[in-house]
């Protein structure tokens, strides 16, 4: 287990290490010139030079790389251009309201997606499975920023329940978790349909029906189980995305989340505070694979004495 | 070899099933048709100019009426032929970003798959790499680097969205270079290109082309939320995305503003959803794609 376990750290930092490379191009190569990128087009010559002396742009580039780097990883994400205060800190006063916000959308679209795919699952190729299943395609085809828009049309101006945006009230988050959960439900929903629909032609179910189990006794006994577990690893996958921001809903309901940080910091063309949120996402994400495997691993010795992982 | 009655009739069922598609395909190529159709004849279908104050109600958003039955928006714009255009716009980059998300993911799916070893750890690592950054954020900050533009939107949306296409053509590739065709063709001194060319990739194209209809639902998607976020194709360009977004002001006095255009986007991703899943769920109905 444990080598295991310091195996996947290992590839994890690999991949950390191309995803800071990546950044790093994208807010120091691509631009033609970075300076002007984030100072302005307007910027005199003066603040550019002072600018450029400030992040090292007159060095070669794997040099500004190691000293982005290690930068980086004493926790130093730079200094937005604009609000003039330290990234990390910016991204970090803004996670819990992003928290709160992806676990609540998280949770709703676990319960509906299982009770959607589930019911399908039990009518299997009949009109209720294939209406269930249209529905589960239309959750998943509408932009989220509609669905918030007209949430807010709805539910806000004719019903007046919920405030129509900010937060710190628990009613605030009803209309965003609906919003954010819904085209999750939907896919979660085609995801357990399709995990029981495989789950349900293995030999061990065979036998739980010869020994006399119903078919809905041995889909829920039996393949349910089975099919869980893959959409866990998913859902903790998924949540960690949602961890990283969830730029629309944020952007629709002014929640006060990274995704919002985010979206600011486009409309201001920000680049150190932009790059700054895809790193923390980034890393998020890859704290999330590390971990779900390990969970996996614990759960599985397959995997952790195969060579599977 | 002769043929009973029975035989016949069993073989033409298995054809027909095979070939009949069933109702979620049918309303998802009309779906997809009509969509095609308004982005082709926008031109003779718009009633109006779409970037044209065409209302006097300058500063006020008017409600449907018969001379704008989609009603106008705050410059006077009729929303209609708005959305008319939004739909050549949205077709457009959808169907380009989404070529080019297949041909980076094909050619890094065959490559790794097929020559294993380095090749396939280090493009796979990549994929690792790329995979991990959340899609949205990365692309905002792609676009906000490069600045808005037709090409830059469907350059970036396609370097965000490869990595699904390479993982599942890898994944297929692996197992047909280990088939006895394709070991027979090696030992007939076929090279790397032409296996992969003339023995693999027409048996991994129906898979593409799956993906391909599935993929556009999420590139229409992308885009449209881009455009929501002001990072879209810019303006005088009528963006179904972008309508939204202004729409938002007004929700109050003209929800109609906001309903119409995410119609327009909500029915060409369904469209795409129920083609690529429908023909899924029927023939290969334990795939997750």
């Amino acid at each position: 287990m444990f080598r295991f376990l310091l195996r996947r750290i290992v590839v994890g930092l690999g991949v950390l290490l191309g995803v800071s490379l990546i950044t790093f191009l994208i807010a120091f190569v691509v631009p033609a010139d970075p300076a002007v990128a984030m100072a302005g087009a307007k910027a005199d010559p003066q603040t550019l030079a002072i600018i450029r002396e400030q992040l090292g742009l007159n060095q070669p580039l794997y040099i500004q790389y190691a000293r982005y780097l290690r930068r980086a990883l004493h926790g130093d994400l730079g200094r937005s251009y604009i609000r003039r205060e330290n990234v990390t800190a910016l991204i970090l006063e803004r996670f819990p309201a992003t928290a709160i916000l992806a676990l609540s959308a998280m949770a709703l679209a676990l319960m509906l997606g299982l009770l959607m795919g589930g019911l399908a699952a039990a009518w299997r190729d009949r009109a209720l499975d294939h209406a269930l299943f249209v529905l589960s395609l239309g959750f998943v085809s509408m932009p989220v920023f509609w669905i918030g828009t007209l949430l807010l049309i709805v539910a806000a101006s004719y019903l007046k329940l919920f405030p129509l945006g900010g937060f710190g009230s628990w009613s605030a988050l009803v209309l965003p978790t609906i919003t954010l959960g819904l085209g999750l439900a939907g896919y979660y929903s085609r995801i357990l349909h399709t995990n029981l629909g495989e789950a349900m032609g293995q030999d061990y179910i065979r036998t739980a029906r010869g020994k006399g189990l119903s078919p809905r006794g041995a889909l829920i006994r039996h393949a349910l189980p089975n099919a869980l577990a893959p959409l866990l690893t998913l859902a903790g996958l998924d949540l960690a995305g949602l961890l990283s921001g969830v730029v629309l809903t944020e952007t629709v309901f002014d929640w006060p989340g990274i995704g919002r940080l985010a979206f600011e910091a486009v409309f201001n063309l920000d680049i150190p505070l932009i790059m700054g949120t895809v790193l923390f996402g980034a890393v998020i994400v890859i704290a999330a694979n590390i971990v779900v495997d390990a969970l996996y691993a614990w759960l599985d010795p397959r995997i952790r004495l195969g060579d599977l992982g | 070899m002769h043929f009973t009655r029975g035989s016949i009739r069993a073989f033409a069922s298995v054809i027909s099933a095979r070939l009949k598609p069933n109702l979620m395909e049918v309303a998802g190529a009309l779906m997809v048709a009509l969509l095609a159709a308004t982005a082709i004849g926008a031109p003779y279908l718009a009633p109006y100019d779409p970037a044209a104050a065409v209302a006097n109600s300058f500063g006020d958003p008017a409600p449907p009426s018969r001379a704008f039955p989609l009603g106008t928006d705050e410059l006077g714009r009729d929303v209609l032929s708005r959305l008319i255009w939004g739909a050549r716009i949205s077709l457009e980059v959808g169907l380009a970003a989404m070529a080019v998300t297949l041909a980076i993911g094909v050619i890094v799916g065959l490559l790794a798959g097929f020559f294993g070893g380095l090749t396939d750890f280090v493009l796979m690592r990549l994929t690792d790499i790329m995979l991990s950054f959340p899609t949205l954020l990365l692309a905002m900050a792609f676009v906000t680097v490069l600045h808005p533009s037709l090409l830059t939107i469907l350059l970036v949306i396609g370097l965000v969205s490869w990595t699904g296409v390479a993982r599942v053509v890898r994944a297929e590739t692996l197992s047909l270079a280990q088939r006895d065709f394709v070991t027979a063709a090696r030992s007939l001194g076929a090279g790397p290109a032409r296996l992969i060319a003339i023995h693999i990739l027409p048996n991994v194209m129906p898979l593409i082309v799956v993906m391909a209809v599935l993929g556009t639902s999420s590139t229409l998607l992308l885009d449209a939320g881009l455009s929501f976020l002001g990072l879209g194709v810019p303006p005088p360009t009528p963006s179904w995305g972008r309508m939204i977004e202004e729409a938002t002001t007004y929700f109050r006095t003209a929800p109609w503003l906001a309903v119409f255009p995410g119609l327009a986007i909500f029915s060409a991703v369904l469209g795409f959803n129920l083609l690529g899943y429908g023909y899924l769920r029927r023939t290969a109905p334990r795939r997750s794609l």
